[in-house]
């Protein structure tokens, strides 16, 4: 699955750009699936149909990834940026930009450099530019951060985690998803890290009966973290609650009862800042019972977001043991 | 139970006759002679029932407890009907928004509130209340509603119940003036017993604005020992940034013995009479672990001549805050204390 | 209906956002003998529905949103015995110190939110906060019980009696918006012996304090013609001036702004004067952060009106207010819909009655 993710996570998607990741995943789902679309917001919807019998679940994964768009090319050539979705400041200087066409750029800001910035109007990016006239980007053009795939033991790092990571387990559960009475659809959401308004227009037009996001969530087992008892390692974490949303109480239960059920480690999880897909799925319509499994990760939204193997093995799991058998609580 | 009822009653620093009467009905029965002195201390005089083996030994030994609590006092009346208050006794600001109380002799319920979150700022929330902000409120519509409820002087308890929280382990129980209320049901259980010395107990006034209850008692009984009983700070509580400091003294870990206290350097051979009870008894035992808080010891060791002087305390967590935590193990082992220290005493101290 | 004895029950009743189960069966049997049908959506929203009588239902309906969730807290991480906590709904976290809560773990735990003791501390110390990360509850239990009772994402009430305070006034919890639910109820019991031509549904909302969650997904379901939305507003209180809050026992705020629909305001306005009943004016220039907010946006947009009863100390655990205002409320409610008829209908533009499909 280590090749998957490397594909997923080094692939350039941020917000509203999600093309290359989305041609990934539907190469990768061809052929396993009834049926696969795109709609009219870019959400890669793919639906695995069950035996009968079952419910009709929705499982909602994001593609985007924060990134940067260009604002003003200055007259030494040097680019200024704005952010899309919530870029760590601290972690921008010095890293690098990639642009959809494969062009890289530097990152850094106008005061004192190592300190980091303390705005983002303070940062730039030098392409190597001289002028406007001989820029390779122009105003409008989007970059992701530009960062490869490495594996530190047992543990994966790379930018985009965030969510490239549920993207895999979706995917992968997709893959290893045997007989199932549910009928499945597989949502690749767009635009999450802006408010996730793929997913919100997702659900609308499926009208699940359950939605469950998968995305990673934060840990508190770093040095002088915030109390928080999510940690890597041990497990795929059951989301309670978010700053978006409450899990529905049934569908957490159904998680953690699948989760017993195959002897699966997981832990519980109550997140003090951030959402998931799962924050507007759950008011679609006439109301969803949604929740979110959760992959343990740390220093999100920086270059060099960082996962537990274990962990993702086992969200696969969980996932393919929730939809595999009748959906209860 | 003496201790609930005792939590229970009103007595702010000024106004103890409730906890007084709950009190003497509690030892009437025990002692020989009782008065009530001119700050409201209750005295009570239990008699030698034994010959003393040792005639060194001290002939006159006082233990207090103090029967006054933090509290708040009615300061004026707003045009609204709500009550301006000010705080008697250390209490922390922090812990007196969104709290129900009582007011005044026929327990007029009152709440203080404060600013609904809607309408604090995002740099207000960062800062302490204000609490020129908040006052009481009982529901009373004008000034003159108000002035028909309420006297200016009332004083003001937090209405909190006691509650034993779990009767396995430690036995903790929550409720609010612990300190020292579990002083005074000790001293009260001490007085049934029978010593070779006279004993004298004093459930003092005003120990929280600065121990004078204790000075007065001290000077009029003259005593050759003295002992306060206390419910003293229990720091054992989660620290910022993890910082490992002293607990002063931990909940569960039995009675804290003092070296010291801000108010007092306890006289070293009733340190030991102590802690050597303790040992022998095998009664668990904890010292004090930091010079914070006074107690009446420090007016007691200070009367006349001076009287060597100890104390004795509860580990009470949330001490001066609406709600405080006790274990009722560590209550019983400090009343198991007390009593087989003054055995030991009628031996008389070392020289 | 004993508007006291109800509300002390509602407000003793624990319904933290999410969570609302207790309350909602509260709820039920106070309201049980005044409606037709009842029924449970998905997110938890219980919605009352009482047909119109007189002479026969035309098919409008109102929908009436109180929500039922609470504020409280949740454990977010558990150190050295003592559960942490973040949270649900919009808690000034400075009104914590000192408060007794019951976590709700494998069995109900009295505990205490406690902060270390003043006479360790520096005035330094006094000059800010405790933040919530250092927030911590006391069980009085030890670490190895504590860790086997409690678990990560356990829910937290905060632990209040309802007090009776002089003339009138009432002392407790979550009055926001359980005094908005009695008012339903009150509303529901005077209609039963009224006439009215349309059908109510009476929605006890859940998730209000999340973000108007199940108002939003109830009206979209109920897709009904108007709506009326009943929060609790600021009222009069020491720390807070004149033109930010309403007075205390004059009746409900109807609120006037972009959130209230002018024939809405205008008709539920000449409803308090016909039958004198005290109502204030809230000017709400923009979100009013209640249901109404979202019940107007539901589908192909509802005319709205939000009412406000008079609230002391919002969102802490000493909510204060008269009783009188909610039973004002729900009155005024009540005549309101009796009076609807087909001509506010065609006043309002609405064609047949959206919910007789």
């Amino acid at each position: 699955m280590k090749d998957l993710i490397k594909k997923l996570v080094e692939a350039f998607g941020p917000s509203g750009y999600e093309d290359q990741v989305r041609a990934i995943i539907q190469a990768e789902a061809a052929g396993k699936a009834d049926e696969i679309r795109t709609d009219n917001l870019g959400n890669l919807i793919v639906l695995k149909k069950g035996s009968g019998g079952g419910e009709r679940i929705m499982i909602s994964a994001h593609m985007d990834e924060i990134g940067l768009m260009v604002s003003y090319i200055d007259k030494k050539g040097f680019a200024r940026i704005g952010n899309i979705g919530g870029i760590a400041l601290a972690t921008l200087t010095g890293s690098r930009a990639r642009f959809a066409d494969g062009t890289i750029a530097v990152l850094y800001n106008e005061k004192d450099g190592w300190m980091g910035p303390g705005t983002l109007a303070e940062c730039f990016i030098d392409t190597g530019a001289t002028s406007p006239e001989d820029s390779p980007v122009k105003v409008g053009d989007v970059a992701c951060i530009h960062r490869p795939f490495e594996e530190l033991g047992g543990r994966l790092v790379s930018k985009a985690m965030d969510d490239r990571i549920g993207c895999a387990v979706a995917l992968q559960a997709l893959l290893d998803m045997a007989e199932s009475p549910n009928d499945v659809y597989f949502v690749f959401s767009t635009q999450e890290e802006v408010g996730c308004r793929g997913a919100m227009v997702a659900a609308f037009g499926i009208e699940p009966e359950v939605a469950v996001a998968v995305d990673v969530t934060l840990t508190g087992d770093i040095p002088l973290a915030k109390p928080m008892s999510v940690e890597l390692g041990k497990g795929p974490a059951v989301k309670v609650k978010d700053a978006g949303m409450l899990a529905h109480p049934g569908v957490k239960k159904w998680m953690v009862a699948t989760a017993e059920k195959l002897a699966l480690p997981y832990q519980l999880e109550v997140l003090t800042g951030g959402t998931t897909d799962a924050y507007t799925i759950q008011t679609s319509r006439d109301g969803i019972a949604a929740g979110c499994l959760s992959i343990p990760t740390r220093y999100v939204h920086s270059p060099s977001e960082m996962v537990d193997y274990n962990d993702v093995l086992n969200s696969v799991k969980l996932l393919v043991g929730m939809l595999s058998a009748p959906v209860s609580w | 139970m003496l201790l609930k009822e005792l939590s229970e009653a009103r007595g702010v620093s000024g106004n103890e006759a409730a906890v007084r009467e709950l009190l003497l009905k509690a030892v009437e029965n025990t002692i020989d002679k009782h008065c009530i002195d001119a700050l409201g201390n209750l005295l009570c005089l239990k008699k030698a029932r034994k010959p003393a083996a040792n005639p060194a030994a001290p002939q006159k030994v006082l233990i207090t407890a103090h029967m006054d609590e933090v509290g708040l006092i009615i300061s004026g009346f707003n045009a609204d009907g709500t009550l301006r208050y000010e705080k008697v006794g250390g209490i922390d600001n922090r812990m007196l928004l969104s709290k129900q109380v009582l007011v005044g002799e026929k327990a007029v319920p009152g709440v203080i509130g404060y600013r609904p979150i809607h309408l604090i700022g995002r740099s207000g929330i960062e800062k302490v209340a204000d609490m020129s902000q908040t006052a009481i409120d009982i529901g009373a519509s004008s000034r003159d509603a108000a002035a028909k409820l309420v006297q200016l002087g009332d004083y003001v308890t937090f209405r909190t119940s006691f509650e034993v929280l779990t009767e396995d382990g430690l036995r903790t129980a929550k409720g609010k003036a612990l300190d020292d209320r579990v002083g005074c049901a000790e001293l009260a259980e001490a007085l049934e017993g029978e010593y070779a010395f006279d004993l004298y107990a004093a459930f003092t006034t005003q120990e929280e604005v600065g121990l004078r209850g204790a000075r007065v008692a001290g000077y009029s009984i003259n005593p050759d020992v003295a002992v306060a009983l206390e419910g003293t700070v229990c720091d054992d509580l989660p620290k910022e940034r993890d910082r490992d400091l002293s607990p002063v003294t931990e909940l569960g870990k039995g009675p804290a013995i003092s070296f010291r206290d801000g108010s007092v350097i306890c006289d070293r051979r009733l340190v030991t009479l102590f802690s050597e009870t303790a040992e022998q008894q095998g009664i668990p035992y904890q010292y004090k672990r930091g010079a914070v808080g006074g107690t009446d010891a420090g007016a007691l060791h200070l009367v006349r001549e001076g009287v060597p002087a100890a104390v004795l305390s509860v580990p009470c967590r949330y001490i001066h805050a609406p709600v405080s935590i006790v274990s009722l193990q560590d209550f019983d082992n400090a009343a198991r204390l007390l009593k087989a220290a003054l055995t030991k005493l009628e031996g008389g101290l070392e020289a | 209906m004993d508007t006291v004895a109800l509300l002390r029950k509602l407000s003793q009743a624990s319904g933290i956002s999410g969570y609302e189960g207790e309350v909602r069966d509260i709820v039920r049997q106070a309201i049980e003998p005044f409606a037709d049908e009842f029924r449970t959506d998905t997110l938890g929203n219980l919605i009352a529905t009482r047909r119109g009588t007189e002479p026969v239902s035309t098919g409008h309906s109102i929908m009436l949103a109180a929500h039922m969730d609470e504020i409280g807290l949740i454990v977010k991480d558990i150190k050295d015995g003592f559960p942490r906590v973040t949270d649900v709904g919009g808690i000034d976290y400075r009104t914590l110190l000192g408060q007794e809560v019951i976590v709700h773990g494998q069995r109900d735990l009295p505990g205490v939110i406690g902060s270390r003791p003043p006479h360790v501390l520096s005035a330094a110390d006094y000059e800010k906060p405790v933040p919530w990360d250092m927030l911590f509850i006391d069980t009085g239990l030890p670490q190895e019980t504590v860790t086997q009772l409690v678990h990560i994402g356990d829910l937290v009430t905060l632990r209040r009696e309802f007090l009776e305070l002089s003339e009138g006034y009432v002392s407790g919890k979550t009055f926001d918006d359980r005094a908005g639910v009695a008012s339903l109820a009150v509303c529901l019991e005077l209609l039963a012996s009224m006439k009215h031509s349309w059908d109510v549904y009476a929605v006890s909302t859940i998730q209000e304090e999340t973000g108007l969650k199940g108002a939003t997904v109830a009206a979209f379901g109920l897709n009904p013609d108007i709506g009326i939305a009943v929060d609790v507003g600021f009222g009069a209180q020491p720390g807070v001036s004149e033109n930010e809050s309403i007075k205390m026992n004059a009746g409900p705020a109807l609120a006037i702004g972009p959130n209230v629909h002018p024939r809405m305001q205008a008709r539920l306005s000449a409803t308090a004067d016909k039958f004198e009943i005290p109502l204030q004016k809230e000017v709400i220039p923009g979100g009013s952060g209640t249901d109404g907010w979202a019940i107007q946006v539901a589908r192909s947009g509802i005319p709205t009106a939000v009412l406000s009863i008079p609230l002391r100390y919002m969102h802490t655990s000493v909510e204060t207010m008269h009783i009188k205002d909610i039973e004002r409320t729900g009155r005024l409610m009540a005549l309101f819909i009796s009076g609807l008829d087909d001509a506010f209908a065609n006043e309002l533009g609405l064609e047949g009655g959206k919910g007789a499909a």
